[in-house]
C-alpha cells in the first residue's frame, strides 16, 4: 500500500518535473494566446474589438485540428437552426445584379464606413470561379461554372428543383449547416448580406438563364 | 446562320479567355522580372543606411550601438534571426519593434509615440526604411530564428494559436487563406505559411516595395493590411499578437532564403 502511494507520488513528481522542464501546458498557453489578442487589438472605424469575441461555431474550428464529431454535429445543428426563409418563399433574384454582387470584395473592414449590407459586397470571386468569362477568380472553394445546369435546374420555381433550391439558401445564410468548420463566411446569419442581395446571388447560381449555367 | 456564328463567336471568347489567363500570369511574372532590375526598394535601402549612421533625435545619437540580437552594431545576418528575445526589454521583438527600442534606448525617442505614428509618415516611416537596409544585408541567407529562450517558445505557440483565430464579420483567420498549397485569392498566389513556403516566399519576402500603391511595407503593415482585409479590429504596431504570428511564421520557414527587400505587384 505504502510503495503504491511511494511510486504513484514519485510518477507525479516526475510528471511534474517534466512540466517544468517543456514550459507551459497546452491549456496555459491557449490562455496565453487569448489574453495577447485581448491586449493587442483597438477599435478602428467600424471595426471594434467586439469582433473578438467568438461564438461556439468559431471556438470549435480555431485549432489546426477538426472538432470531433459530436462537436461538429453540434455546430451544423445550431447553424441550420439558425436559417431564416426568404419572404414569400421567393428564393430567386436577379442573375446581372447577382453577378455584380459576386465581383465585389467591398465591405466591413475598418476603410469601410458602414455596416449596412446595401454596401457589402460577396467576395464570392475571391474564392470561386463562377462565370468562366472572368478569368480572375480564387480557388480556396469549389468552382461554380455550372452550378445550377450540373444539378439538372432547368426551372427554378418548378417543385422538384426545391431540395437544390433550399440547400443553396442554406449553404448562403448558414454554411455551417453542411460543413462545421467551412471557410465561407456566414452571409445570412451575420448580416454580410441582405434577403434581396442573397436571392440575386442565389439567381447567379441557379437561373438556368445566368451565364454561369451556359 | 445566327446561331453557327454566335457559337464561333462564344468559342473564340473562350479560347481569348484561357488565353487571357495565360498572359495574364506571364504578364505579371514578366513585369516583376523587369522590375527587379531597378526595384524602388534600393530607395529605401540607402535611406535607411543613412538613417542608421546619422546622429538623432534628443540624445543626438547614432543607431550604430543597436543591438538587434547579435551585440550592438552587428547588422549581417540579423534580420534571418528575428524575431527573438532580448533581455534588456524582457520581451520577443520583431526587427521594426525592436528599431523603435534602440531609437527610444539610444536616440530618445518615445517609442509609444514612434508606434502610433501612421505607416508611411515621420518617424515610421524612418522605422520601414531603417528595416528594409537591415534586411537587405542578409539577402540571401536562410532563416534560422532562435527558439532556446521559453519565451521564443511561448511566442511561437502564441502565434500558432493566433493564426488559427477565427474571428470579424467574415469568419476568417489567417488559416483561411494561408493554410493550403497552391490555394489563390483572385490571381494572387497564397503561400502556405504552416511551414517552411519556400525561398523568398512569405516571411521571406518582406520588407517589399508594392508597386500597386507605390509604398514599402514591412512585416508589420503586411500584418495589419492582412488583419484589415480579415475583417478584423486594428491590431497595434509590435503588438503581442503581431510579433508571435512573425516568430510562428518565421520559425517555420527555417531553411529559406531571404529576398528581402522584394518587388510585389
Amino acid at each position: 500500500m505504502h510503495l503504491t502511494r511511494l511510486i504513484v507520488g514519485g510518477a507525479a513528481a516526475t510528471a511534474l518535473l517534466a512540466g517544468c522542464a517543456t514550459g507551459p501546458s497546452p491549456a496555459e498557453l491557449d490562455a496565453q494566446a487569448r489574453q495577447a489578442i485581448q491586449s493587442s487589438f483597438r477599435d478602428q472605424g467600424i471595426a471594434k474589438t467586439d469582433r473578438l469575441n467568438q461564438d461556439p461555431a468559431l471556438a470549435a474550428c480555431s485549432t489546426d485540428k477538426a472538432p470531433d464529431e459530436a462537436a461538429a454535429d453540434r455546430v451544423m445543428a445550431d447553424a441550420l437552426f439558425t436559417v431564416k426563409w426568404p419572404a414569400g418563399g421567393q428564393f430567386v433574384g436577379d442573375w446581372r445584379r447577382g453577378e455584380a454582387i459576386a465581383q465585389s470584395g467591398r465591405g466591413m473592414t475598418w476603410t469601410d464606413n458602414s455596416t449596412d449590407p446595401k454596401d457589402n459586397g460577396g467576395n464570392c470571386y475571391n474564392c470561386h470561379q463562377i462565370d468562366q468569362k472572368e478569368i480572375s477568380y480564387g480557388t480556396i472553394g469549389p468552382s461554380l461554372w455550372n452550378y445550377g445546369k450540373n444539378r439538372g435546374i432547368t426551372d427554378v420555381a418548378s417543385p422538384a428543383t426545391a431540395p437544390i433550391v433550399h440547400y443553396t439558401w442554406v449553404k448562403l445564410w448558414n454554411p455551417r449547416a453542411y460543413s462545421a468548420c467551412s471557410n465561407m463566411p456566414r452571409f445570412g446569419h451575420k448580416g454580410l448580406l441582405n434577403e434581396q442581395q442573397l436571392r440575386d446571388v442565389m439567381a447567379l447560381l441557379l437561373d438556368p438563364k445566368s451565364p454561369v449555367n451556359q | 446562320m445566327v446561331k453557327p456564328s454566335l457559337i464561333g463567336l462564344a468559342a473564340l471568347a473562350l479560347c481569348a479567355g484561357a488565353q487571357a489567363q495565360k498572359s495574364t500570369a506571364d504578364g505579371i511574372a514578366e513585369y516583376r522580372k523587369m522590375l527587379e532590375d531597378g526595384n524602388p526598394a534600393e530607395l529605401y535601402e540607402a535611406k535607411g543606411e543613412a538613417l542608421w549612421k546619422q546622429k538623432r533625435g534628443p540624445k543626438n545619437a547614432s543607431l550604430e550601438q543597436c543591438d538587434l540580437g547579435q551585440g550592438p552594431g552587428v547588422v549581417k545576418g540579423v534580420f534571418v534571426t528575428l524575431p527573438r528575445y532580448f533581455a534588456d526589454t524582457q520581451k520577443v521583438q520583431d526587427l521594426e519593434s525592436r528599431l523603435v527600442s534602440c531609437m527610444a534606448m539610444l536616440q530618445g525617442f518615445d517609442a509609444a509615440e514612434v508606434a502610433k505614428t501612421p505607416f508611411g509618415r515621420g518617424e515610421m516611416a524612418n522605422v520601414t526604411a531603417l528595416a528594409t537596409w537591415i534586411a537587405s544585408v542578409s539577402r540571401g541567407m536562410r532563416f534560422n530564428l532562435p527558439q532556446s529562450h521559453p519565451a521564443e517558445r511561448q511566442s511561437y505557440e502564441v502565434g500558432k494559436r493566433a493564426f488559427f483565430f477565427r474571428a470579424g464579420s467574415h469568419d476568417f483567420s489567417c488559416a483561411t487563406c494561408h493554410a493550403e498549397d497552391g490555394k489563390r485569392i483572385r490571381l494572387q498566389d497564397l503561400p502556405n505559411l504552416t511551414k517552411n513556403p519556400g525561398d523568398g516566399i512569405g516571411f521571406a519576402a518582406w520588407p517589399a516595395y508594392r508597386v500597386s500603391n507605390g509604398q514599402m511595407w514591412g512585416m508589420q503593415l503586411r500584418l495589419n493590411d492582412c488583419f484589415r482585409q480579415q475583417r478584423f479590429p486594428y491590431p497595434g504596431f509590435g503588438s503581442e499578437v503581431t510579433i508571435a504570428l512573425a516568430t510562428y511564421m518565421g520559425v517555420n520557414a527555417k531553411g529559406a532564403e531571404s529576398i528581402a527587400p522584394s518587388i510585389k505587384r
